[in-house]
């Protein structure tokens, strides 16, 4: 069981929305997590990678800024290494070659009303509730 | 350094609190949200709905400029077509995300918490984001 949480989730995304809307307005580039990532490897077809690495710099120093500040970061991560690799293959390859992931397609391709983000969208979550249907209730 | 290393690092600090806040760092509340028939728990909707009410009018806003603050033109994705690799793409990384809970951001995120769990899967899936940019997409 987990507690559900309307209002800091609605907070949560609301600042995940805002820096969306932050890097859109400076750099004029969707904050897409998979795409960032994947591209901070090389080869490098832009100029873009100092900005790219600056970005997961800040995602990876956001928990440290917050329990410095006194919060708790919630965290339950399973121990079977060997269903988190494939399954870390399979998010890192197929959000990659799917152009995007929650984050590219989820948030910023929703918010630009983009067909193709929808129907990604609603493949990916579509496929995951059957995955977790399967896990949970069927094995 | 330039203008746009520092706004990305910024974008970067506030998405990730976001994920934390919202509770998204942690992969059980994920798939305690895809277990519609089991501990449902409706958060990442709510997580979603308000990121995609402020990214939706905060687009519209940056828009109105003909250009962004830091650089000459806007590089919004161009592609319109819903294609295999989309639907392929998007398909395997469902599996993925409801295998472990974890998507791209909520990963990279937490693993300045060095779990075990969130090393190897950052790991496996940095290999996979590469190996997608060497496949030929049919």
């Amino acid at each position: 069981m987990t507690e559900f949480t309307p209002l800091a989730s609605s907070l949560g995304g609301a600042l995940i929305g805002a820096a969306a809307v932050l890097l859109m307005a400076t750099s004029g580039r969707v904050a897409g997590i998979s795409g960032i990532a994947a591209r901070v490897l090389p080869p490098y077809e832009d100029r873009e990678t100092g900005a790219r690495v600056a970005f997961i710099a800040g995602l990876v120093l956001a928990p440290l800024l917050y329990m410095a500040a006194g919060g708790t970061v919630v965290q339950t991560v399973s121990t079977n290494f060997p269903l988190l690799a494939i399954a870390g293959l399979l998010v890192g390859f197929g959000s990659a070659y799917g152009g995007g992931c929650t984050s590219g397609h989820g948030v910023c391709g929703l918010s630009r009303l983009s067909k193709r983000s929808l129907v990604a969208t609603a493949v990916f979550m579509g496929v995951a509730f059957v995955m977790v249907l399967i896990t949970r209730h069927a094995l | 350094m330039n203008a746009r290393m520092v706004s990305g690092f910024v974008a970067g600090l506030i998405f990730g609190l976001g994920l934390i806040i919202s509770g998204m760092a942690d992969p059980a509340k994920v798939l305690n949200f895809l277990d519609v028939f089991g501990t449902w728990d409706p958060s990442l909707a709510f997580v979603m709905g308000a990121a995609v009410i402020v990214a939706g009018a905060g687009y519209r806003m940056a828009f109105l400029s003909p250009k962004p603050m830091f650089d000459d033109a806007f590089h919004v994705p161009l592609a319109k077509a819903v294609d295999t690799p989309l639907l392929g793409g998007a398909a395997l990384f469902g599996l993925g995300w409801g295998l472990a809970g974890y998507c791209p951001g909520p990963a990279l995120t937490t693993l300045a918490l060095v779990a075990d769990g969130t090393i190897v899967f950052v790991l496996a899936m940095v290999i996979g984001l590469w190996a997608a940019r060497f496949t030929p997409k049919v």
